[in-house]
């Protein structure tokens, strides 16, 4: 299936990034693994110590599995200064884990991120491809609330 | 012609081709600018910043390592201002440091001791912030420790760009960047081949070897263990630099007699078996060229190169001598044919090579190596471990009185002297080849086409009875790539190789290179130590391998002829095709004939 995704695009190196996209993005666990590299490495003819160099460079790809919702919250300067570090904390002790760490039930990934544009909404973060603005300790525990229901 | 430009530098005018660094400039006229990344063999990374200079017209510093030299530029290479650039970089760079250079393999080469010390740097001006890191030692070669590491990628560039073995990489970025074999799984499981070329270049301590010298001591020291040495080529015109003697210089009877002082119990020498080497490979070349076989026969001499052949080319595995290499076949002679000349159990026989080379540490442990019984060579030690032990047991080599070595398995010619550098083999393999072929004496013995350090060098030797025998020399691993290349291409499309017989070494420059030899090292001193060989050769009563009186004995007394069965089953090996992305086995790429 990875050569699936791989087979979309015509085998030249300057595809390498989309192709980690799209194999990180259709993957249940958002992750590229070591085997998935492996076959693009054969895919393109480029190796799979470049292949990983890549993978880390960049923060938005992971090499280990992450959970079904990934939560990025900003850690830039506008964000807080509107007490981002309390959401920070409210998030950890609500789902037990530190930045980087994916909760025990696979649901939840906690990662931070660099401003998302939309400073007049601070503090903000994402979930997957959904933006959440004026957060604050209650909010935080509605969203993850309804999130884990389904 | 290349145009010149004037410049100045430090207020001195000089004329420099224009294609010039201004670094490049600099070392020309013995002018140091400071650097850590930059190394003359290599293309410039422009990590470090170490290099800053001063360029009239430009508001900040630029790097010497990549600014290339202009027209009437005007150049400052020390000042108020550059001095304090360099000594923040250097604090920073020792805050994430494990500074403890008294026990560090590198201590005394270390080029970002010998910096920080140059510069005065005061320790105490950045506190300590490091956080150790795991040090990766799951490969029998090469120890990574990345708390050394000060990531001027060097060794990513030797081991992408030279050797094209791809098992380095740089990760992550910033401050958290280091370097890595892919997935951090460790260079036991990375397509690295042990080379290393990246040790050498690598300015401090976070590339080593796996180091055997405690092991090698203790056995040493046991008196119920019979330890016995072998040497190869390379060593006699390594040391002699270590001791305050000229480059190149050949010390071979004080290093018999320094690791008679140390305290093996036979001191004998590779460079005997690398005759044997030529004998059963030379045999093998001169039926394949009968047979009118199209594909050619490429030497197996060197452990980087034949795990690189297993990872990359084992379709062509075919064509690979089975010839064990000279460390391998002493190995197993010693714990067969020799100890059943001196009358010693096999068992207790301690066999110890001193090498060039690390990859020879993975290639003693191949489970293919143990014909004798036991696994055949028990340690193998690099130039830079020897050194340590000679300098430990309180050895100047200076002043060491010169001793002969043991009588069995020490004699031999100029040929299986230069087998330490490239194109050594094959000079050394033609001068026998041809009376294999010809029954007669071959004339003119210095094959200097393929001496030298171009990086494929090719030459043609008209053999009566056979015709013109086409060869080539290839050494770093992105030379016999391209070697390795024209082969399969040859043979996939007319059905021909472009050459009868090819040799093949994973360093540049040969094993006088080898990833084993001391740190600070470049092209142009491996090219120094390779005339050393060449000038050994010259002065030897026998420059020819069949002609050894040693290697007909054990002949007569032992194997038989050359490739006879019991040779076949000591002397020979075979191979397997290996994992791109883990450099594990995946099958038998040939098999071994009985
Ligand atoms: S790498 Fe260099 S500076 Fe670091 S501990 Fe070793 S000798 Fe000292
Ligand atoms: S030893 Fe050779 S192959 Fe292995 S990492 Fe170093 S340069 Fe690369
Ligand atoms: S391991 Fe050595 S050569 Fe490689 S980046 Fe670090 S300091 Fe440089
Ligand atoms: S030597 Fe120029 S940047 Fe390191």
């Amino acid at each position: 299936m990875f050569l699936d995704i791989c087979k979309k695009y015509p085998p030249t190196k300057d595809n390498l990034i989309y192709i980690l996209h799209e194999i990180q993005d259709t993957h249940p666990q958002h992750y590229i693994s070591e085997e998935a590299v492996q076959v693009i490495s054969e895919y393109l003819a480029v190796p799979v110590n470049h292949i990983y160099g890549v993978l880390t460079f960049y923060s938005m790809y992971s090499t280990k599995p992450r959970g079904k919702y990934i939560i990025r919250l900003c850690e830039s300067p506008p964000c807080y200064i509107k007490s981002s570090d309390i959401i920070l904390r409210r998030l950890k002790s609500l789902l037990h884990v530190n930045v980087g760490e994916t909760t025990k039930d696979g649901l939840f990934t906690l990662e931070l991120c660099a401003c998302l544009g939309v400073c007049g909404n601070a503090p903000v973060m994402m979930i997957n491809d959904d933006v959440y603005g004026d957060l604050t300790e209650e909010k935080i525990d509605s969203i993850i609330d309804k999130l884990s229901e389904v | 012609m290349i145009k010149k430009v004037n410049i100045w530098l430090d207020g001195k005018h000089l004329e420099v081709p224009e294609t010039m660094t201004i670094i490049e400039a600099a070392d020309k006229y013995n002018v140091n600018i400071p650097r850590l990344c930059y190394h003359p063999d290599l293309p410039p990374t422009a990590n470090c910043g170490v290099c800053v200079v001063e360029v009239a017209g430009n508001p900040t510093p630029k790097r010497a390592c990549c600014t290339p030299v202009a027209e009437g530029m005007k150049i400052v290479t020390n000042s108020k201002l550059l001095r304090s650039y360099r000594k923040t970089l250097v604090e920073m760079i020792l805050s994430h440091h494990d500074v403890v250079c008294p026990t560090c393999s590198a201590n005394n080469k270390c080029e970002l001791q010998t910096l920080a010390n140059n510069m005065g740097v005061d320790p105490d001006t950045l506190p300590n912030i490091m956080h150790k890191a795991p040090i990766d030692a799951t490969s029998p070669s090469i120890v990574r420790d990345v708390n050394k590491c000060i990531a001027c990628g060097r060794c990513v560039t030797v081991c992408n760009d030279v050797q094209t073995v791809y098992a380095l990489t740089f990760s992550d970025r910033g401050i958290e960047s280091q370097i890595t074999s892919a997935f951090g799984s460790g260079m036991a499981n990375s397509a690295c081949v042990n080379c290393g070329q990246c040790t050498v270049y690598c300015p401090t301590g976070a590339l080593r070897e796996n180091s055997d010298i405690d092991a090698v001591w203790d056995a040493v020291l046991d008196p119920l263990k019979h330890v016995i040495v072998q040497e190869a080529p390379a060593i006699r015109v390594s040391l002699a630099e270590e001791f305050g003697m000229e480059l190149g210089t050949i010390t071979v009877k004080k290093m018999y007699a320094a690791l008679r002082k140390i305290g093996f119990d036979a001191v004998m020498d590779t460079n005997f078996t690398a005759d044997l080497t030529i004998l059963e490979e030379g045999t093998e070349c001169v039926n394949k060229l009968k047979s009118g076989s199209k594909r050619p026969l490429i030497t197996s001499c060197s452990p980087g190169w034949i795990k690189f052949m297993e990872t990359y080319y084992p379709d062509l595995a075919d064509c690979v001598s089975t010839a064990k290499s000279p460390m391998s076949m002493f190995g197993v002679l010693s714990k067969t044919y020799y100890a059943q000349e001196q009358n010693i159990d096999p068992a207790n026989i301690v066999s110890v090579a001193i090498m060039p080379c690390i990859a020879k540490k993975f290639e003693a442990r191949r489970p293919e190596m143990r014909d004798s019984g036991f696994q055949d060579t028990d340690y193998v030690l690099t130039t830079r471990e020897l050194l340590r032990m000679i300098k430990e047991a309180g050895i100047d080599l200076k002043y060491v009185k010169e001793e002969d070595a043991d009588e069995t398995m020490s004699f031999y010619t100029g040929a299986g002297t230069i087998f330490g550098t490239t194109g050594g083999v094959m000079e050394a393999a033609i001068r026998s080849a041809y009376t294999l072929v010809t029954g007669e004496e071959l004339e003119e013995i210095d094959i200097t086409a393929v001496r030298g350090l171009e990086g494929v060098k090719e030459a043609t030797i008209p053999v009566p009875g056979f015709g013109d025998l086409h060869v080539a020399v290839a050494h770093g691993l992105s030379n016999a790539r391209l070697v390795m290349d024209r082969i399969r291409e040859g043979l996939n499309t007319t059905g021909e190789s472009p050459w009868h017989f090819v040799e093949i070494m994973a360093c540049p420059g040969g094993c006088v290179g080898g990833g084993g030899q001391p740190y600070g090292n470049n092209m142009a001193m491996r090219a120094r130590r390779g005339e050393g060989l060449y000038h050994e050769d010259r002065n030897l009563p026998i420059r020819k391998s069949h002609h050894n009186p040693e290697i007909k004995r054990i002949y007569e007394r032992f194997l038989g002829e050359p490739n006879s069965p019991l040779a076949h089953r000591l002397l020979h090996t075979h191979y397997f095709k290996r994992s791109v992305n883990n450099g594990q086995v995946i099958e038998e790429a040939t098999h071994k004939h009985h």
